[in-house]
């Protein structure tokens, strides 16, 4: 019986063992693979010239500019937004109705195909709007992606800041916005900057949206009315279209190390938070 | 000198005794639908240490927070009776919680600074009261801290996280932060039992000093340590699982502990003695 039991346990230990074993072997061979083929084509001139001739060599440039900006601007139209819709759910609606219904809204946002967001952009804001193919255009239609992230994340944060610290807060005699602006954000917002990021982290990759909305021209772009081609759509060109395989593989590289650092980064933040709290 | 029950509801106006800070009569309490206090009626003495003593659950925190209106802020809570400071109601509708809150000081069982600087900290108060200049705050902080007894062991180390102090030190902090903004009423939630003995006597050696010019009430589980500190006591009890709870005896501290008049504040207090 006991041997039976001893039995089971190991059994199951190994299965997870194994299932976590996977991930991580999955995960170094997609790494590995992707370093393999794309570490040999970056360099300077990679990262800082433009693309020339037929078969697009030289450098992604113009992707990677059009890649920050679009992600950047968009970055700079949620945050605000979703930062204060979080405060506004967690600190002031009264819960009930509502707030239900805004929540369910969010995480059906979260969970819309971004290839339909980029549909919705091309046709509200490239040509509703008139807006154009453009970074403008490319940013408005990643926020709508990126917002659900920021506000469930930034909501989760706030509600995650001891009841019993603003309560002394109250108890010095302070107002619920001074509480809210001066204790319960501050304290909540290593949290909000991880979500920011790793929101960030998504839209950089993201290549549907992009495509519809900001176009396929290589250009560097300076205004935000300007078009651009991002670096997935570049990478996704240069791969289908079977023009350059080596430098879909670089920009792939590129693309990779850029969300790494952003996952890197947001988890550098939660720890250090971790560090001066406890 | 007991006040006894009769004399508790004489009906003496509060405002005529100038000794008398924070006057409660026939104050109920409710959660939504569950009753947690009963008909409390009592006098706080100012300048004054009041110790509320009773078993864990008898609505001795949820009667703190009637005093400075904290309740308020739990949905659902409604209270019956009166509640007076300097003879003032402060459930009168002209009254603003928040402004209460700056006479009425708390500290809760668990230290709780704020995430920022230790001065951070204690500038917090003053600076939500529009205190702005440097060499006022530098003052407001350090007398604070000289106050709540802790500012030799955080003198030079004012610019470090407030989290990063110890347990003890912490709460002190927290002393503080709240005598920061001068309030003359003073909560003190179960301040010691989540600390360290150094701190603990460093805590009651301030209750001493401050109580010349504050009044405090404190809660606490420790009958050597309310014998110690309090002026007064009160004796709180829910007799019956789901029933509210009651004041059963409260006066000077000397003769609560050596000769209650209750049965059952006697029983308490022998078998919290050990
Ligand atoms: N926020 C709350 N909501 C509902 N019931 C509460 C709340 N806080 C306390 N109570 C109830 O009120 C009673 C008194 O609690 P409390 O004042 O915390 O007692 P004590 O501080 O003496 O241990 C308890 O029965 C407790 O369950
Ligand atoms: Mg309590």
């Amino acid at each position: 019986m006991r041997d039976m039991k001893r039995i089971t346990n190991a059994a199951a230990l190994s299965v997870f063992w194994f299932a976590g074993l996977t991930t991580v072997v999955l995960l170094g061979a997609v790494i590995l693979y992707v370093f393999v083929n794309g570490i040999g084509h970056i360099n300077l001139a990679f990262i800082f010239t433009r693309p020339h001739g037929v078969n697009a060599e030289g450098g992604i440039w113009p992707m990677i500019v059009a890649t920050l900006y679009v992600t950047g601007l968009a970055m700079l139209i949620v945050t605000p937004i979703a930062v204060l819709a979080a405060v506004y759910l967690a600190e002031y609606a009264v819960q009930g109705r509502l707030v239900r219904t805004i929540r369910f809204a969010a995480d059906t946002l979260a969970g819309v195909p971004s290839i339909v967001m980029g549909l919705f952009g091309l046709a509200f804001f490239v040509e509703g709007l008139g807006i154009g193919f453009s970074v403008l255009s490319g940013a408005l239609a990643l926020s709508f992606l990126m917002l659900p992230i920021v506000m469930r994340t930034t909501e989760e944060a706030i509600r995650a800041v001891p009841k019993y610290i603003r309560w002394g807060s109250y108890g010095l005699g302070a107002t619920k916005w001074q509480t809210v602006s001066r204790i319960t954000i501050p304290a909540a917002m290593p949290r909000i900057i991880t979500g920011i990021i790793l929101a960030t982290g998504r839209a950089v990759g993201e290549t549907a949206v992009v495509i519809f909305t900001m176009g396929t021209m290589i250009f560097t772009p300076v205004l935000p009315t300007d078009p651009g081609r991002s670096m997935t759509v570049h990478l996704y060109q240069m791969a289908m279209e079977g023009i350059n395989l080596p430098a879909a593989f670089g920009t792939a590289l590129l693309l990779m190390v850029m969300i790494l650092f952003f996952n890197l980064s947001a988890r550098w933040l939660l720890r250090r938070n971790r560090r001066m709290q406890g | 000198m007991n006040h006894t029950l009769a004399e508790l509801q004489s009906g003496v106006a509060p405002a005529a005794d100038p000794t008398v800070k924070i006057a409660v009569k026939g104050l109920d309490f409710f959660y939504g639908d569950f009753q947690a206090l009963t008909d409390i009626t009592c006098d706080i003495r100012d300048n004054a240490v009041t110790a509320f003593i009773g078993p864990s659950g008898c609505g001795k925190s949820t009667f703190l927070r009637c005093f400075n209106r904290m309740n308020d802020l739990i949905i659902g809570t409604k209270h019956a009776g009166l509640i007076t400071l300097d003879g003032q109601d402060i459930y009168a509708p002209g009254v603003d919680p928040v402004d209460l809150r700056r006479r009425i000081g708390m500290i809760f069982q668990q230290p709780n600074p704020f995430p920022m600087s230790i001065y951070d900290n204690v500038a917090y108060g003053p600076r939500l009261h529009g205190m702005k200049k440097k060499a006022d705050l530098d003052e407001v902080v350090e007398t604070s801290l000289k106050r709540a007894n802790v500012w030799k062991e955080v003198k030079d180390i004012l610019g470090r996280g407030g989290l990063t102090l110890s347990g003890g030190q912490q709460q002190r902090l927290c002393i503080a932060r709240v005598l920061a903004v001068q309030p003359d009423v003073l909560l003190m939630d179960e301040p010691c039992s989540a600390i360290d003995p150094t701190s603990v006597q460093k805590i009651e050696d301030l209750m001493a000093e401050l109580k010349s010019s504050v009044t405090i009430i404190i809660v606490t589980h420790n009958m050597q340590q309310a014998a110690r500190v309090s002026d007064e006591t009160a004796f709180f009890l829910q007799e019956v699982m789901g029933e509210p709870a009651m004041l059963v005896e409260f006066g000077r501290t000397a003769e609560i502990f050596t000769s209650p008049k209750d049965k059952r504040t006697e029983d308490y207090i022998t078998g919290r003695f050990g």
